[in-house]
């Protein structure tokens, strides 16, 4: 029962194809909606369930898709050995910088963060010799998963699928796991967290991890996908993104992460018709939904939608997890 | 080699009088209302492209730049009416999107208005370099000092000697106090606003004839002025300042000795040394978590 939504989700992801296989909107533009979902469900394991903003998070992503590319293209690496070693350096990082990086707090910690992002993207545009600098790296070869080689928009739409559920999967588990519950304890409140006996720089440093593999996994995804990386696709504008498609879903919420990334990668492929009105467009719509929905677009409709059903008597209680995560939602470096 | 680092030394000082009004910026919004304005960097580049745009459709430049601070203020003043105080309390990351969403419908409406090209703002008093020893300084590196120094100590008197300005201060430090005392703290709020459009508009026009301007030109500007900010300890203006002096040094020696690509790595690198040895700031005050 825990796991319904999942369900209902997966057979929706697997439907939408068998409907419409030819439809560009849904295949290409859906591989993509999937690809930012996997993202966007990592940060929310970090931003969303233990409260510590990330601006820096396109740097994992990029470092996934450039081990991936260099690897294969310049030393002939298979695929998937590329993958795993990009999601090894990319971890390895995450548990280097987690410790100091999350000592800080609030706008501090944006700063960092940020300014760890720029670096890794200046390296991605200077490092010429390594990254191909600003024009990025081409040629990069198909993905070959255990001699089959996953070619054309329609197979790249299933592999991304079964990605982005493999990782909607994970954080539900993860979420309602120890280290969640942990996690959801330093969002309220760190010193209490500790007091209960929790390790909060451990709990910390595993999230930051956790959510630093998500990242380069869809990285590695992306460069076999697109067949070509380049630095631009994963500089602030990028990061910035991420969170924007977090906390438009809904914090702390893995579906409204995943819904979140979903609707703004359709909004975005929708704004491009309105062409120079499109920036304003976006800016605008971002201030909105802030301002008039401050606990995202899925959760706070999906609140709305809640308390209308129990007023009328249908609906189960909410259970009390739920409301433990969505009480959380509040800066802790914010006074009371 | 000393000859060109006095020479790095120069530019720095320059480019981080900007960094230091940009932070002060930062500083001073921070202060009010706890929110960090990631469309700081915008109003630099809003003061720059209006000034252009004025200059352009006949205005004498002293008048031009002050329209164009006045216009740059009203929009400063419009973002806090409408974007800010509608979602004050809202947690960090809620501010940071809006903000950010804010910056990002400036640049959208520069776009439309004035195109992607970069535009050039004529120097005050002409382009003749000044030869100092073996250094090179351009006059409207005297402009952007002269106007820094007096911006600064304007802010300053403003916070020590000025009725509004300790106001303010009070806000900054307890707005429940503040109100009890029988301040305005949303005419505060404003105020403070309206303060660092202009400050920012004043930093755009000051900067324009030496960077070029375009609608992008705020971004690297802000992130920038929020790095001075950080440095120097959220919410202590005069340690923006001093952060904003120090990155930009230390931006212009990294240019100059290891490699001109690598500026902005070398940037944040610093101000990521600076956070994980003093994770407030330089200048920042602990702060202490109520449980």
């Amino acid at each position: 029962m825990r796991l319904a939504g999942f369900y209902g989700f997966a057979a929706l992801v697997v439907l939408l194809p068998l409907l419409f296989p030819n439809d560009y909107f849904v295949i290409v533009v859906g591989a993509s909606a999937g690809l930012h979902a996997i993202l966007a469900v990592g940060l929310n394991l970090l931003v969303g369930y233990a409260g510590q903003i990330s601006l820096g998070h396109a740097a994992f992503f990029g470092m996934g898709a450039y081990a991936s590319a260099i690897l294969t293209t310049r030393f002939g690496w298979p695929g998937l050995l590329a993958l795993l070693a990009g999601l090894l350096v990319a971890g390895l990082l995450a548990w280097l910088l987690a410790r100091p990086i999350l000592r800080l707090r609030g706008h501090y910690l944006a700063m960092a963060t940020l300014g760890f992002g720029v670096i890794v993207h200046v390296i991605l545009v200077q490092a010429t010799d390594w990254t191909g600098g600003p024009d990025g790296l081409s040629g990069i070869p198909p993905l070959n998963l255990f001699g089959w080689t996953v070619e054309g928009d329609l197979q790249w739409y299933g592999v991304i699928a079964a990605a982005m559920l493999l990782a909607i999967w994970l954080s539900l588990n993860l979420v309602d796991s120890q280290i969640g519950r942990a996690l959801r304890a330093v969002h309220g409140s760190e010193f209490a967290a500790q007091m209960m006996g929790i390790d909060t720089a451990r709990a910390k440093t595993q999230v930051f991890v956790v959510s630093a593999l998500f990242a380069a996994f869809a990285g590695s995804l992306f460069a076999h996908q697109q067949a070509f990386v380049s630095p631009d696709s994963f500089n602030l504008a990028v990061s910035v993104e991420l969170v924007t498609m977090v906390v438009l879903g809904g914090i702390a919420s893995t579906f409204g992460a995943a819904c979140g990334a979903i609707a703004l990668t359709l909004l975005r492929q929708g704004l491009v018709v309105f062409e120079d009105y499109e920036m304003l467009i976006h800016g605008a719509l971002l201030m909105a939904v802030m301002i008039f929905l401050p606990q995202g677009l899925f959760v706070g409709l999906g609140q709305a939608l809640r308390t209308g059903l129990r007023r009328c008597g249908l609906g189960r209680r909410r259970d009390r997890h739920r409301s433990l995560s969505t009480a959380g939602v509040q800066d802790p470096g914010s006074p009371p | 080699m000393p000859e060109q680092l006095f020479q790095f030394l120069l530019t720095g000082i320059t480019v981080g009088s900007l960094y230091a009004l940009v932070g002060l910026g930062f500083a001073l919004i921070y202060n009010a209302s706890d929110v960090v304005n990631f469309a700081q960097g915008e109003f630099v580049m809003l003061g720059a492209m209006l000034t252009i745009a004025l200059l352009g459709a006949g205005l004498p430049l002293p008048l031009a730049a002050l329209a164009a601070t006045g216009l740059t203020v009203l929009v400063g003043l419009l973002l806090e009416r409408f974007a800010i105080e509608p979602a004050l309390g809202a947690p960090v990351v809620s501010t940071i999107i809006i903000t950010i969403g804010a910056a990002i419908f400036l640049r959208g409406a520069a776009l439309l208005l004035w195109g992607k090209d970069f535009h050039r703002l004529p120097a005050f008093s002409g382009d003749a370099p000044i030869q100092l020893g073996s250094a090179t300084l351009l006059p409207q590196s005297l402009w952007v000092l002269g106007g820094t120094a007096l911006l600064v100590l304007g802010v300053r008197f403003f916070f020590e000697r000025t009725r509004p300005g300790k106001a303010l201060l009070a806000c900054s430090y307890n707005r429940t106090a503040a109100q009890l005392v029988g301040i305005n703290v949303r005419v505060m709020l404003r105020l403070a606003y309206g303060l660092s459009a202009g400050l920012g508009a004043l930093a755009g026009i000051l900067i324009a004839p030496i960077t070029f301007s375009s609608y992008e030109a705020g971004v690297m500007l802000g992130l920038k002025g929020f790095s001075a900010a950080i440095v120097g300890g959220m919410g202590n203006p005069m340690g923006a300042v001093v952060g904003g002096l120090l990155l930009g040094v230390l931006e212009s020696l990294g240019a100059g000795l290891i490699s001109s690509g690598y500026k902005d790595a070398i940037a944040f690198l610093f101000v990521l040394m600076v956070l994980f040895f003093e994770p407030t700031g330089l200048f920042g005050h602990k702060v202490a978590e109520r449980v």
